[in-house]
Protein backbone atom coordinates (compact mmCIF):
# COMPACT_ATOMS: atom_id res chain seq x y z
CA UNK A 1 0.00 0.00 0.00
CA UNK A 2 1.36 3.25 -0.92
CA UNK A 3 2.55 5.94 2.02
CA UNK A 4 -0.37 8.36 2.31
CA UNK A 5 1.46 12.14 1.90
CA UNK A 6 1.03 14.06 5.50
CA UNK A 7 0.85 17.76 5.23
CA UNK A 8 4.25 17.88 6.03
CA UNK A 9 5.64 15.84 2.41
CA UNK A 10 3.46 18.19 0.90
CA UNK A 11 5.48 21.13 2.03
CA UNK A 12 8.42 19.75 0.71
CA UNK A 13 6.79 18.59 -2.75
CA UNK A 14 5.23 21.70 -3.80
CA UNK A 15 4.98 21.42 -7.55
CA UNK A 16 7.79 23.62 -9.71
CA UNK A 17 5.39 25.30 -11.80
CA UNK A 18 3.36 26.69 -8.51
CA UNK A 19 6.67 28.16 -7.52
CA UNK A 20 7.30 29.60 -11.14
CA UNK A 21 3.50 31.37 -10.46
CA UNK A 22 4.42 32.80 -7.49
CA UNK A 23 8.01 33.84 -8.39
CA UNK A 24 6.22 35.47 -11.68
CA UNK A 25 3.50 36.88 -9.67
CA UNK A 26 6.08 38.51 -6.88
CA UNK A 27 7.41 39.98 -10.27
CA UNK A 28 4.14 41.34 -12.20
CA UNK A 29 2.75 43.12 -8.77
CA UNK A 30 5.57 45.40 -8.37
CA UNK A 31 5.60 45.90 -11.74
CA UNK A 32 1.94 47.30 -12.01
CA UNK A 33 1.61 49.03 -8.35
CA UNK A 34 5.36 50.08 -7.90
CA UNK A 35 6.63 50.65 -4.51
CA UNK A 36 10.30 52.15 -3.51
CA UNK A 37 12.72 50.24 -1.87
CA UNK A 38 15.63 52.34 0.40
CA UNK A 39 19.02 51.49 -1.34
CA UNK A 40 22.21 51.45 1.19
CA UNK A 41 25.33 52.47 -1.08
CA UNK A 42 28.43 49.94 -0.17
CA UNK A 43 31.94 51.15 -0.32
CA UNK A 44 32.90 48.66 -2.93
CA UNK A 45 30.17 50.80 -5.05
CA UNK A 46 30.89 54.34 -3.96
CA UNK A 47 34.39 53.70 -4.30
CA UNK A 48 33.97 53.49 -8.36
CA UNK A 49 31.33 56.47 -8.16
CA UNK A 50 33.65 58.49 -6.59
CA UNK A 51 36.37 57.65 -8.80
CA UNK A 52 34.45 58.73 -12.24
CA UNK A 53 33.53 62.10 -10.40
CA UNK A 54 37.12 63.25 -9.96
CA UNK A 55 37.54 62.81 -13.54
CA UNK A 56 37.35 66.53 -15.65
CA UNK A 57 37.18 67.32 -18.96
CA UNK A 58 40.06 65.82 -21.18
CA UNK A 59 40.43 63.18 -18.86
CA UNK A 60 40.13 59.41 -20.44
CA UNK A 61 38.19 56.30 -19.25
CA UNK A 62 38.36 53.24 -20.33
CA UNK A 63 34.93 51.39 -20.72
CA UNK A 64 34.97 47.96 -21.28
CA UNK A 65 31.25 46.55 -21.78
CA UNK A 66 31.80 43.06 -22.67
CA UNK A 67 28.39 41.31 -21.90
CA UNK A 68 25.80 40.02 -24.18
CA UNK A 69 21.56 40.70 -24.00
CA UNK A 70 22.03 37.63 -21.86
CA UNK A 71 22.68 39.82 -19.18
CA UNK A 72 21.61 43.14 -19.92
CA UNK A 73 18.87 43.43 -17.21
CA UNK A 74 21.91 43.39 -14.83
CA UNK A 75 24.84 45.18 -16.35
CA UNK A 76 22.88 47.76 -18.66
CA UNK A 77 22.05 50.30 -15.78
CA UNK A 78 25.78 50.21 -14.60
CA UNK A 79 26.79 50.96 -18.00
CA UNK A 80 24.12 53.41 -19.04
CA UNK A 81 24.87 55.25 -15.58
CA UNK A 82 29.01 55.09 -15.96
CA UNK A 83 28.22 57.07 -19.24
CA UNK A 84 26.27 59.58 -18.32
CA UNK A 85 28.38 60.56 -15.79
CA UNK A 86 31.48 61.08 -18.32
CA UNK A 87 29.44 62.54 -20.74
CA UNK A 88 27.93 65.09 -18.36
CA UNK A 89 31.20 65.43 -16.65
CA UNK A 90 32.96 65.66 -20.76
CA UNK A 91 35.15 62.89 -19.78
CA UNK A 92 36.37 61.06 -23.00
CA UNK A 93 35.48 57.55 -23.18
CA UNK A 94 36.89 54.72 -25.14
CA UNK A 95 34.87 51.69 -25.35
CA UNK A 96 35.18 48.22 -26.50
CA UNK A 97 32.46 44.98 -26.57
CA UNK A 98 34.61 41.97 -25.87
CA UNK A 99 31.44 39.50 -26.04
CA UNK A 100 30.47 37.84 -29.05
CA UNK A 101 27.22 38.91 -29.38
CA UNK A 102 27.54 42.56 -27.59
CA UNK A 103 28.83 45.08 -30.08
CA UNK A 104 24.95 45.61 -31.92
CA UNK A 105 24.19 46.17 -28.32
CA UNK A 106 26.76 48.11 -27.35
CA UNK A 107 26.66 50.20 -30.39
CA UNK A 108 22.52 50.91 -29.34
CA UNK A 109 23.02 51.82 -25.37
CA UNK A 110 25.92 54.04 -26.33
CA UNK A 111 23.90 56.41 -28.61
CA UNK A 112 21.16 56.01 -26.60
CA UNK A 113 23.22 58.07 -23.83
CA UNK A 114 25.09 59.93 -26.07
CA UNK A 115 22.43 61.21 -27.56
CA UNK A 116 20.62 62.44 -24.43
CA UNK A 117 24.29 64.44 -23.57
CA UNK A 118 24.92 65.47 -27.49
CA UNK A 119 28.24 63.74 -27.06
CA UNK A 120 29.57 62.92 -30.20
CA UNK A 121 31.32 59.50 -31.83
CA UNK A 122 35.01 60.45 -32.87
CA UNK A 123 35.29 63.67 -30.34
CA UNK A 124 33.61 62.62 -27.07
CA UNK A 125 34.02 58.89 -27.71
CA UNK A 126 35.31 56.17 -29.20
CA UNK A 127 33.80 52.42 -29.93
CA UNK A 128 36.30 49.92 -30.81
CA UNK A 129 34.16 47.02 -30.95
CA UNK A 130 35.04 43.25 -30.92
CA UNK A 131 38.15 41.11 -31.37
CA UNK A 132 38.17 37.86 -30.42
CA UNK A 133 40.67 36.20 -27.48
CA UNK A 134 39.52 38.90 -25.01
CA UNK A 135 43.36 37.82 -23.01
CA UNK A 136 45.00 38.62 -26.30
CA UNK A 137 42.86 41.69 -27.22
CA UNK A 138 43.56 42.96 -22.97
CA UNK A 139 47.09 41.89 -23.14
CA UNK A 140 47.66 44.64 -26.70
CA UNK A 141 45.56 47.10 -25.76
CA UNK A 142 48.53 48.08 -22.95
CA UNK A 143 51.10 48.46 -25.94
CA UNK A 144 48.79 50.38 -28.46
CA UNK A 145 45.27 50.31 -29.47
CA UNK A 146 46.24 50.14 -32.38
CA UNK A 147 47.86 46.37 -32.48
CA UNK A 148 44.50 44.93 -32.18
CA UNK A 149 41.87 47.84 -33.17
CA UNK A 150 43.87 49.45 -36.35
CA UNK A 151 40.16 50.77 -36.92
CA UNK A 152 36.84 51.39 -34.61
CA UNK A 153 34.12 49.65 -34.98
CA UNK A 154 32.91 51.82 -37.60
CA UNK A 155 35.94 50.85 -39.68
CA UNK A 156 37.80 54.59 -39.47
CA UNK A 157 40.68 54.09 -38.64
CA UNK A 158 42.23 55.38 -35.32
CA UNK A 159 44.85 57.65 -36.93
CA UNK A 160 42.00 60.15 -38.29
CA UNK A 161 39.90 59.42 -35.05
CA UNK A 162 40.54 63.21 -33.04
CA UNK A 163 39.48 61.30 -29.54
CA UNK A 164 42.41 59.32 -30.31
CA UNK A 165 45.18 61.50 -30.91
CA UNK A 166 47.27 62.02 -27.94
CA UNK A 167 46.32 58.37 -26.23
CA UNK A 168 48.15 54.88 -27.16
CA UNK A 169 46.96 52.98 -24.68
CA UNK A 170 44.89 52.01 -21.71
CA UNK A 171 47.62 53.00 -19.32
CA UNK A 172 47.37 56.35 -20.49
CA UNK A 173 43.49 56.32 -19.20
CA UNK A 174 42.68 57.31 -15.78
CA UNK A 175 41.43 54.20 -15.14
CA UNK A 176 39.50 51.23 -16.43
CA UNK A 177 35.84 49.75 -15.47
CA UNK A 178 35.16 46.67 -17.21
CA UNK A 179 31.22 45.91 -16.73
CA UNK A 180 31.23 42.28 -17.71
CA UNK A 181 29.50 38.80 -18.00
CA UNK A 182 32.41 36.00 -18.15
CA UNK A 183 35.68 35.32 -17.72
CA UNK A 184 37.09 38.94 -19.34
CA UNK A 185 37.20 40.44 -16.03
CA UNK A 186 39.94 37.81 -15.23
CA UNK A 187 41.70 38.97 -18.50
CA UNK A 188 41.87 42.94 -16.83
CA UNK A 189 43.03 41.53 -13.91
CA UNK A 190 45.75 39.54 -14.87
CA UNK A 191 46.78 41.61 -17.84
CA UNK A 192 45.07 44.85 -17.22
CA UNK A 193 46.30 45.74 -13.93
CA UNK A 194 48.78 42.32 -13.19
CA UNK A 195 51.08 43.72 -15.79
CA UNK A 196 50.37 47.25 -16.87
CA UNK A 197 48.97 48.58 -13.24
CA UNK A 198 46.36 49.90 -14.46
CA UNK A 199 43.82 51.18 -11.83
CA UNK A 200 40.67 48.38 -12.21
CA UNK A 201 37.27 48.60 -11.19
CA UNK A 202 34.86 45.97 -12.52
CA UNK A 203 30.69 45.79 -12.92
CA UNK A 204 30.06 41.85 -12.65
CA UNK A 205 27.07 39.61 -12.47
CA UNK A 206 25.37 38.15 -9.15
CA UNK A 207 26.75 35.02 -10.15
CA UNK A 208 30.18 36.41 -10.23
CA UNK A 209 30.25 38.50 -7.50
CA UNK A 210 31.51 36.43 -4.80
CA UNK A 211 34.36 35.26 -7.18
CA UNK A 212 35.92 38.67 -7.35
CA UNK A 213 35.42 40.56 -3.50
CA UNK A 214 38.61 38.81 -3.09
CA UNK A 215 40.00 41.08 -5.94
CA UNK A 216 38.86 44.05 -3.75
CA UNK A 217 40.30 42.39 -0.38
CA UNK A 218 44.00 42.70 -2.04
CA UNK A 219 43.26 46.21 -3.86
CA UNK A 220 43.83 44.38 -7.19
CA UNK A 221 40.23 46.32 -8.10
CA UNK A 222 39.57 49.34 -6.63
CA UNK A 223 35.96 48.86 -6.66
CA UNK A 224 33.34 46.22 -7.35
CA UNK A 225 28.99 47.26 -8.48
CA UNK A 226 27.67 43.22 -8.08
CA UNK A 227 24.77 42.57 -10.06
CA UNK A 228 21.53 44.31 -9.95
CA UNK A 229 22.36 45.69 -6.12
CA UNK A 230 25.54 47.77 -7.31
CA UNK A 231 22.97 48.81 -10.32
CA UNK A 232 20.88 50.23 -8.01
CA UNK A 233 23.27 51.29 -5.66
CA UNK A 234 25.32 53.27 -8.68
CA UNK A 235 22.28 54.66 -10.09
CA UNK A 236 21.24 56.27 -6.31
CA UNK A 237 24.15 57.60 -5.93
CA UNK A 238 24.94 59.02 -10.00
CA UNK A 239 21.30 60.58 -9.35
CA UNK A 240 20.72 58.51 -12.93
CA UNK A 241 18.01 56.23 -11.99
CA UNK A 242 16.35 53.83 -14.75
CA UNK A 243 15.94 50.20 -14.09
CA UNK A 244 18.51 49.46 -11.90
CA UNK A 245 17.08 51.29 -9.01
CA UNK A 246 13.21 50.34 -10.06
CA UNK A 247 14.43 46.37 -9.57
CA UNK A 248 14.98 46.32 -6.05
CA UNK A 249 11.51 46.48 -5.39
CA UNK A 250 11.14 43.65 -7.79
CA UNK A 251 14.18 41.52 -5.83
CA UNK A 252 12.39 42.75 -2.64
CA UNK A 253 9.10 40.97 -3.56
CA UNK A 254 10.62 37.75 -5.05
CA UNK A 255 13.24 37.49 -2.03
CA UNK A 256 10.74 37.27 0.13
CA UNK A 257 9.03 34.65 -1.65
CA UNK A 258 12.11 32.46 -2.52
CA UNK A 259 12.72 33.04 1.89
CA UNK A 260 9.26 32.25 2.64
CA UNK A 261 9.72 28.52 0.32
CA UNK A 262 13.01 28.01 2.02
CA UNK A 263 11.12 28.30 5.51
CA UNK A 264 8.20 26.13 4.84
CA UNK A 265 10.29 23.50 3.00
CA UNK A 266 13.07 23.56 6.17
CA UNK A 267 10.12 23.63 8.55
CA UNK A 268 8.29 20.26 6.74
CA UNK A 269 11.64 18.45 6.41
CA UNK A 270 11.96 18.58 10.41
CA UNK A 271 8.65 18.23 11.10
CA UNK A 272 8.72 14.87 9.11
CA UNK A 273 11.91 13.81 10.29
CA UNK A 274 10.27 13.83 13.57
CA UNK A 275 7.25 12.60 12.72
CA UNK A 276 9.44 9.21 11.15
CA UNK A 277 11.55 8.88 15.02
CA UNK A 278 8.33 8.82 16.28
CA UNK A 279 7.06 5.75 14.03
CA UNK A 280 10.66 4.29 14.27
CA UNK B 1 2.16 54.94 -23.08
CA UNK B 2 0.53 52.05 -24.64
CA UNK B 3 1.47 48.61 -26.36
CA UNK B 4 3.36 48.75 -28.87
CA UNK B 5 3.45 49.10 -32.35
CA UNK B 6 6.63 47.58 -33.33
CA UNK B 7 6.81 44.65 -35.08
CA UNK B 8 9.86 43.56 -33.99
CA UNK B 9 8.99 43.92 -30.43
CA UNK B 10 6.07 41.74 -30.67
CA UNK B 11 8.67 39.48 -32.14
CA UNK B 12 10.57 40.03 -28.85
CA UNK B 13 7.52 39.42 -26.81
CA UNK B 14 6.54 35.69 -28.69
CA UNK B 15 10.17 34.71 -28.47
CA UNK B 16 9.87 35.53 -24.60
CA UNK B 17 7.02 33.58 -23.99
CA UNK B 18 8.14 30.97 -26.27
CA UNK B 19 11.38 30.63 -24.10
CA UNK B 20 9.09 30.90 -21.07
CA UNK B 21 6.70 28.26 -21.73
CA UNK B 22 9.57 25.67 -21.33
CA UNK B 23 8.79 26.29 -17.31
CA UNK B 24 5.40 24.45 -17.74
CA UNK B 25 7.06 21.89 -19.97
CA UNK B 26 8.81 20.80 -23.11
CA UNK B 27 6.90 22.21 -26.34
CA UNK B 28 7.50 23.20 -30.01
CA UNK B 29 7.58 26.99 -29.37
CA UNK B 30 10.53 26.22 -26.78
CA UNK B 31 11.79 24.44 -28.82
CA UNK B 32 11.60 26.77 -31.76
CA UNK B 33 12.90 30.19 -30.23
CA UNK B 34 15.88 27.68 -28.94
CA UNK B 35 16.71 26.99 -32.38
CA UNK B 36 16.15 30.03 -33.65
CA UNK B 37 18.94 31.71 -31.17
CA UNK B 38 21.40 29.43 -31.54
CA UNK B 39 20.79 30.17 -35.55
CA UNK B 40 21.01 33.39 -35.18
CA UNK B 41 24.01 33.88 -32.57
CA UNK B 42 26.46 31.69 -34.70
CA UNK B 43 25.62 33.40 -37.66
CA UNK B 44 26.05 36.99 -36.01
CA UNK B 45 29.23 35.55 -34.51
CA UNK B 46 30.60 34.38 -37.81
CA UNK B 47 29.56 37.70 -39.93
CA UNK B 48 31.57 39.79 -36.22
CA UNK B 49 34.39 37.24 -37.23
CA UNK B 50 34.10 38.26 -40.69
CA UNK B 51 33.88 41.94 -41.01
CA UNK B 52 35.61 42.98 -37.31
CA UNK B 53 38.82 40.74 -37.25
CA UNK B 54 39.43 38.79 -40.48
CA UNK B 55 38.74 41.91 -42.95
CA UNK B 56 40.61 44.71 -40.86
CA UNK B 57 43.01 42.42 -39.72
CA UNK B 58 43.79 40.13 -42.30
CA UNK B 59 42.88 41.17 -45.67
CA UNK B 60 43.40 44.57 -45.30
CA UNK B 61 47.09 43.80 -43.85
CA UNK B 62 48.03 41.29 -46.84
CA UNK B 63 46.49 43.20 -49.74
CA UNK B 64 44.95 46.48 -48.88
CA UNK B 65 43.21 47.74 -52.15
CA UNK B 66 40.77 44.81 -51.58
CA UNK B 67 39.34 46.82 -49.12
CA UNK B 68 39.04 50.51 -51.00
CA UNK B 69 35.41 50.64 -50.25
CA UNK B 70 34.88 49.57 -46.95
CA UNK B 71 38.25 50.66 -45.13
CA UNK B 72 39.17 53.64 -47.26
CA UNK B 73 42.24 54.58 -44.73
CA UNK B 74 43.43 51.06 -44.56
CA UNK B 75 43.53 50.51 -48.12
CA UNK B 76 46.45 53.42 -48.44
CA UNK B 77 48.80 51.63 -46.10
CA UNK B 78 51.48 49.28 -47.63
CA UNK B 79 51.12 45.60 -47.53
CA UNK B 80 52.01 43.66 -44.33
CA UNK B 81 53.30 40.24 -45.54
CA UNK B 82 54.03 38.83 -41.80
CA UNK B 83 50.61 38.32 -41.79
CA UNK B 84 51.23 35.37 -44.08
CA UNK B 85 51.81 33.58 -40.87
CA UNK B 86 48.55 33.86 -39.39
CA UNK B 87 46.79 33.15 -42.88
CA UNK B 88 48.69 29.91 -43.04
CA UNK B 89 48.06 28.98 -39.35
CA UNK B 90 44.34 30.23 -40.10
CA UNK B 91 44.39 27.46 -43.19
CA UNK B 92 45.71 25.09 -41.04
CA UNK B 93 43.45 25.24 -38.58
CA UNK B 94 40.49 24.90 -41.71
CA UNK B 95 42.08 21.47 -42.24
CA UNK B 96 39.95 19.72 -39.32
CA UNK B 97 37.38 19.69 -41.64
CA UNK B 98 38.95 17.06 -44.28
CA UNK B 99 38.84 13.74 -42.96
CA UNK B 100 42.51 13.03 -44.15
CA UNK B 101 44.36 16.05 -43.10
CA UNK B 102 42.69 16.56 -40.15
CA UNK B 103 46.19 16.21 -38.18
CA UNK B 104 47.33 19.38 -39.85
CA UNK B 105 44.81 21.00 -37.77
CA UNK B 106 47.20 19.80 -34.61
CA UNK B 107 49.70 22.29 -35.79
CA UNK B 108 47.94 25.52 -34.98
CA UNK B 109 45.86 24.32 -32.51
CA UNK B 110 49.53 23.80 -30.41
CA UNK B 111 50.53 26.95 -31.66
CA UNK B 112 47.63 28.29 -29.81
CA UNK B 113 47.70 26.28 -26.85
CA UNK B 114 51.07 27.22 -26.27
CA UNK B 115 51.01 30.47 -26.93
CA UNK B 116 47.95 31.13 -24.61
CA UNK B 117 49.10 28.44 -22.00
CA UNK B 118 52.78 30.89 -21.98
CA UNK B 119 51.03 34.15 -21.51
CA UNK B 120 48.48 33.49 -19.40
CA UNK B 121 50.52 31.02 -16.86
CA UNK B 122 52.63 33.57 -15.35
CA UNK B 123 49.92 36.29 -15.27
CA UNK B 124 47.63 34.00 -13.38
CA UNK B 125 50.70 33.15 -10.84
CA UNK B 126 51.56 36.71 -10.45
CA UNK B 127 47.69 37.99 -9.97
CA UNK B 128 45.93 34.78 -8.71
CA UNK B 129 48.52 33.38 -6.38
CA UNK B 130 50.77 35.48 -5.58
CA UNK B 131 49.11 38.14 -5.51
CA UNK B 132 46.50 36.39 -3.04
CA UNK B 133 48.94 35.22 -0.85
CA UNK B 134 50.75 38.45 -0.46
CA UNK B 135 47.17 40.52 0.64
CA UNK B 136 46.44 37.38 2.90
CA UNK B 137 49.36 38.08 5.03
CA UNK B 138 48.28 41.20 6.85
CA UNK B 139 48.90 42.33 10.23
CA UNK B 140 45.92 41.02 12.98
CA UNK B 141 45.89 44.56 14.88
CA UNK B 142 44.99 46.90 12.47
CA UNK B 143 46.37 50.65 12.45
CA UNK B 144 44.46 52.92 10.62
CA UNK B 145 45.51 56.77 10.47
CA UNK B 146 47.70 56.48 13.41
CA UNK B 147 45.12 54.87 15.46
CA UNK B 148 43.53 50.89 16.39
CA UNK B 149 40.64 49.78 14.43
CA UNK B 150 38.34 47.69 16.12
CA UNK B 151 35.99 46.97 12.75
CA UNK B 152 40.15 46.46 10.78
CA UNK B 153 40.93 43.99 13.35
CA UNK B 154 37.74 41.91 13.39
CA UNK B 155 37.74 41.84 9.43
CA UNK B 156 42.05 40.85 9.50
CA UNK B 157 41.19 38.32 12.22
CA UNK B 158 38.09 36.60 9.53
CA UNK B 159 40.68 36.93 6.99
CA UNK B 160 43.15 35.02 8.57
CA UNK B 161 41.33 32.26 10.68
CA UNK B 162 39.08 31.79 7.17
CA UNK B 163 42.70 31.25 5.17
CA UNK B 164 44.02 29.22 8.11
CA UNK B 165 40.85 27.07 8.49
CA UNK B 166 40.20 27.00 4.55
CA UNK B 167 43.66 25.60 4.01
CA UNK B 168 43.64 23.36 6.54
CA UNK B 169 40.50 21.33 5.72
CA UNK B 170 42.23 20.72 2.03
CA UNK B 171 45.11 19.11 4.50
CA UNK B 172 44.69 15.26 3.61
CA UNK B 173 47.58 14.21 5.05
CA UNK B 174 46.62 13.88 8.55
CA UNK B 175 43.20 13.04 10.12
CA UNK B 176 41.44 15.54 11.10
CA UNK B 177 40.86 15.00 14.75
CA UNK B 178 40.99 16.86 18.03
CA UNK B 179 42.28 20.62 17.44
CA UNK B 180 42.93 19.54 13.93
CA UNK B 181 39.39 18.58 13.59
CA UNK B 182 37.86 21.81 14.97
CA UNK B 183 40.18 23.98 12.66
CA UNK B 184 39.05 21.65 9.76
CA UNK B 185 35.66 21.73 11.01
CA UNK B 186 35.90 25.73 11.18
CA UNK B 187 37.00 25.67 7.58
CA UNK B 188 33.98 23.66 6.00
CA UNK B 189 31.76 26.33 7.66
CA UNK B 190 33.53 28.86 6.32
CA UNK B 191 33.35 27.04 3.41
CA UNK B 192 29.79 26.54 3.44
CA UNK B 193 29.13 30.57 4.03
CA UNK B 194 31.00 31.19 1.18
CA UNK B 195 28.85 29.00 -1.11
CA UNK B 196 26.05 30.38 0.56
CA UNK B 197 26.43 33.98 -0.52
CA UNK B 198 27.59 32.80 -3.51
CA UNK B 199 24.26 30.82 -4.16
CA UNK B 200 22.17 34.63 -2.62
CA UNK B 201 24.11 35.99 -5.42
CA UNK B 202 23.04 33.27 -8.07
CA UNK B 203 19.67 33.48 -7.20
CA UNK B 204 19.61 37.70 -7.35
CA UNK B 205 21.18 37.35 -10.67
CA UNK B 206 18.48 35.06 -11.88
CA UNK B 207 15.78 36.80 -10.42
CA UNK B 208 17.09 40.28 -12.45
CA UNK B 209 17.04 38.17 -15.30
CA UNK B 210 13.60 37.49 -15.05
CA UNK B 211 13.18 41.14 -14.21
CA UNK B 212 14.45 42.36 -17.22
CA UNK B 213 12.24 40.53 -19.07
CA UNK B 214 9.19 41.78 -17.32
CA UNK B 215 10.30 45.12 -17.64
CA UNK B 216 10.49 44.39 -21.26
CA UNK B 217 6.57 42.87 -21.50
CA UNK B 218 5.34 45.06 -19.74
CA UNK B 219 6.90 48.12 -20.08
CA UNK B 220 8.39 48.19 -23.91
CA UNK B 221 5.54 45.52 -25.78
CA UNK B 222 2.35 46.60 -23.38
CA UNK B 223 3.49 50.04 -22.45
CA UNK B 224 2.17 49.61 -18.75
CA UNK B 225 4.83 50.70 -17.04
CA UNK B 226 7.74 53.47 -17.89
CA UNK B 227 11.08 51.91 -19.14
Amino acid sequence: MAKQENLFDKMMSIDRRVIYLLLGLAVIVPAIFPFDVPVATTPEVESVFHFVDSLGTGDYLFLGVDYDPSTMAELHPMTKAILSQCFSQDVKVIITALSQNGPGMVESIINEIADQYGAKNHIDYCFLGYKPYPGIVVLNMGVNFKLTFPNDYYGASLDTIPVMQGIKNYTECAGVIDVCAGNIADMWIQFGNGRYGVPLALGVTGVMASDYYPYLQSGQIFGLMPGMKGAAEYESLSGYKTTGIRSMAYQTSTHVIILAFIIISNIGWFLSRKEEKKIG
Amino acid sequence: MGISGDIWVWIGAFLTFSIMSFLYKDNPFYKFAEHLFVGVSAAYWMCMGIWQTLVPNLIAKLHPPVVSEILPAASTKPAEYSYIIPLVLGIMFLMRLSPKGAWISRWALAFIVGTTAGSYLTRYLRSDFLGQIQYSIIPLISIEDGSFSFVGTISNIIIFLGVFCGLIYFFFSKEHKGTFGVASKVGIYILMITFGAGFGYTVMARISLLVGRMQFIFGDWLGIISR
